[in-house]
């Protein structure tokens, strides 16, 4: 369904991503993991257009879109859920659905439609609907930008580290959901730090690290690999968020000055 | 005493209610854009020209006028974003901003050559005499530059809180990212944004024009009093530009009337200083209002 090809993105001098490529097949969820700037975020922001790959080719059903507009990116089916969950703070829930749907803008009964099964799904957003999504919390923030995300109809949707600043019972419900939509077929890439939780959820899995991938493989398999458990799974049971690959890159960085 | 005092209030709302159009405008373009177009101006002072010549060469009736006033301004605003904001747009919003004062330049000196230097003027929209209320004289011009600009506001309430598009203005205007990807047209967004603003500063200065005559030269000091109405009511807030721009004309006119009219410029100048030195995200913007970037 999308397939990335030896990508490279640059943020003026800054090579952010080396050469990355992956596959995101049809009814799949795939797991991208890796330390804090490592570049899944502008992974991210090249597929949907947000930033211009300097090389490379990104293919979504059987198109090439690295090129397009984001507007355009978006209507032929993929949907993000941005880090940090970006709502319209200042809009109400229920405008931030209506602009989540906004490139079916000439088909307002499917857009009520769709507000309404959103509403289904989370019924908290319905208690919410006229609240200014700034006075949400966190959680409900998330599940405000993951509906708002699902309101383009999506074919593939991307959720850039959703459990993010999250507590933990909250980032539990957030995976229930996670997984509830892909159990209901739709195709998602999910961005995470938090490696296991994402490796135990997805299918497949890719290990990005400083601009590239450095490992990819069935999530079983990363979650026995011995490289992952010791930079990102960290002690047995117990859930690391700062990978060991990241400390050492730190130290490194304050040692080169 | 009291007579002299409604006469300068009557005075006060009239320039007052032109000033907080002129800063709805800036606040449109700056909401999409964190620009500030210091075009503003120009837009008030062609919208009247255009008037003028509209009703005084092509004969026209007044209100054809000014409609067609406000769609030529409209396709001017079209073509400063679509041939020059557009081109530059990589550019730093400073350099956009110090763009836009180069397109007033244009635009005042285009006027100059087609309209030349003298005042042009329009004639009013009704044609019935001053009604005398206490011994203060209201111009009928007067009802329609307060009818007028009340349904501009009210337009513009329902543009941005009812149709999609206007929803997706706030949206660029609160979080540009997110709005780029959920799939909102940015651009485009920008350029209704330029339409708008110009057309906004058109009707000003159409109605304006019948009491205070429009030449070339008016639109750099209307710019900025607009300008001064929008700090002080927060950049970016509607609301706040209305009633800053009726405080400011107030202000300005009562300046006028009990101190001296040569002080009358400075009112507006004083006010942009001291919002901008104590109070920068205006009286009615929050902290996050203030000026985005400088
Ligand atoms: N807007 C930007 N300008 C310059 N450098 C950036 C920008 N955004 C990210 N970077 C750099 O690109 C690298 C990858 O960042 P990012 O994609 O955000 O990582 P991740 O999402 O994996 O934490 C980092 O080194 C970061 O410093
Ligand atoms: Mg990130």
């Amino acid at each position: 369904m999308l397939t990335v090809s030896d990508i490279h993105t640059y943020y003026g001098n800054i090579h952010a991503l080396k050469g990355i490529s992956l596959q995101v097949r049809s009814g799949e969820m795939v797991a991208l993991i890796g330390a804090n700037g490592a570049g899944k975020s502008t992974l991210v922001h090249t597929i949907c257009g947000l930033i211009r790959p300097e090389k490379g080719t990104i293919m979504f059903q059987g198109a090439a879109i690295h090129g397009l507009l984001p507007e355009s990116i978006v209507e032929r089916g993929i949907a993000v859920v941005p880090e940090g969950r970006h709502v319209f703070s200042t809009l109400s829930v229920e405008v931030n659905l209506q602009m989540g749907g906004f490139v079916h803008r000439r088909n307002s009964s499917q857009i009520q439609e769709d507000i309404h099964w959103m509403f289904d799904i989370f019924p908290i957003l319905r208690q919410r609907r006229l609240q200014l999504a700034g006075t949400l919390s966190g959680g409900e923030q998330q599940m405000l930008a993951i509906s708002r995300a699902l309101m383009s109809r999506p074919q593939l949707l991307i959720l850039d580290e959703p459990s993010m600043g999250l507590a933990p019972l909250v980032i539990k419900e957030i995976f229930r959901i996670i997984l509830d939509l892909k159990e209901k077929g739709k195709t998602i890439l999910l961005i995470e730090q938090n490696a296991r939780a994402a490796l135990q959820i997805a299918d497949r899995g890719y290990v990005l690290e400083t601009g590239r991938v450095a490992l990819e493989g069935e999530s079983a398999m990363l979650l026995e690999h011995k490289d992952v458990q010791r930079a990102y799974l960290g002690q047995k049971g117990h859930l690391s968020t700062v990978p060991f690959a990241a400390k050492a890159q730190k130290r490194q960085r304050s040692c080169g000055g | 005493m009291g007579t002299d005092f409604l006469q300068y209030t009557i005075t006060g709302l009239t320039v007052g209610v032109i000033y907080a159009m002129v800063a709805i405008g800036y606040n449109i373009i700056y909401n999409v854009t964190e620009i500030i177009n210091f075009a503003q101006g120009e837009f008030v002072m062609l919208g009247g020209l255009f008037a003028a010549f509209f009703v005084g060469t092509l004969h026209l009736p007044v209100f054809l006028a000014f409609f067609a006033a406000v769609i030529a301004t409209g396709c001017v605003g079209f073509a400063m974003e679509r041939f020059v904001i557009r081109r530059a747009r990589n550019a730093g919003v400073l350099s956009l901003i110090i763009i836009t004062i180069a397109v007033s330049i244009l635009l005042k000196g285009s006027a100059m050559l087609g309209y030349g230097k003298d005042p042009h003027c329009l004639p009013a929209f009704s044609t019935r005499g001053p009604i005398m209320i206490a011994g203060a004289v209201l111009q009928p011009q007067v009802l329609w530059i307060f009818g007028v600009s009340a349904l501009v506001v009210i337009a513009l309430s329902f543009f941005f809180h009812r149709s999609f598009y206007g929803k997706a203005m706030l949206a660029c205007a609160d979080n540009p990212i997110a709005a780029r990807m959920v799939g909102i047209p940015v651009r485009q967004m920008v350029l209704l944004a330029f339409i708008l603003s110009a057309s906004i500063g058109a009707a000003a200065g159409v109605i304006i024009t019948p009491i205070s005559l429009m030449d070339y030269d008016r639109g750099a000091m209307l710019g900025l009093k607009g300008f001064g109405a929008a700090v002080l009511g927060g950049l970016g807030n509607f609301y706040g530009a209305l009633l800053a721009g009726c405080v400011l004309g107030l202000a300005e006119s009562y300046c006028a009337g009990y101190l001296s009219s040569g002080y009358k410029d400075a009112v507006a100048l004083i006010f942009l200083l001291l919002a901008l030195f104590f109070k920068p995200e205006g009286l009615f913007g929050s902290e996050a209002a203030t000026l985005k970037k400088f």
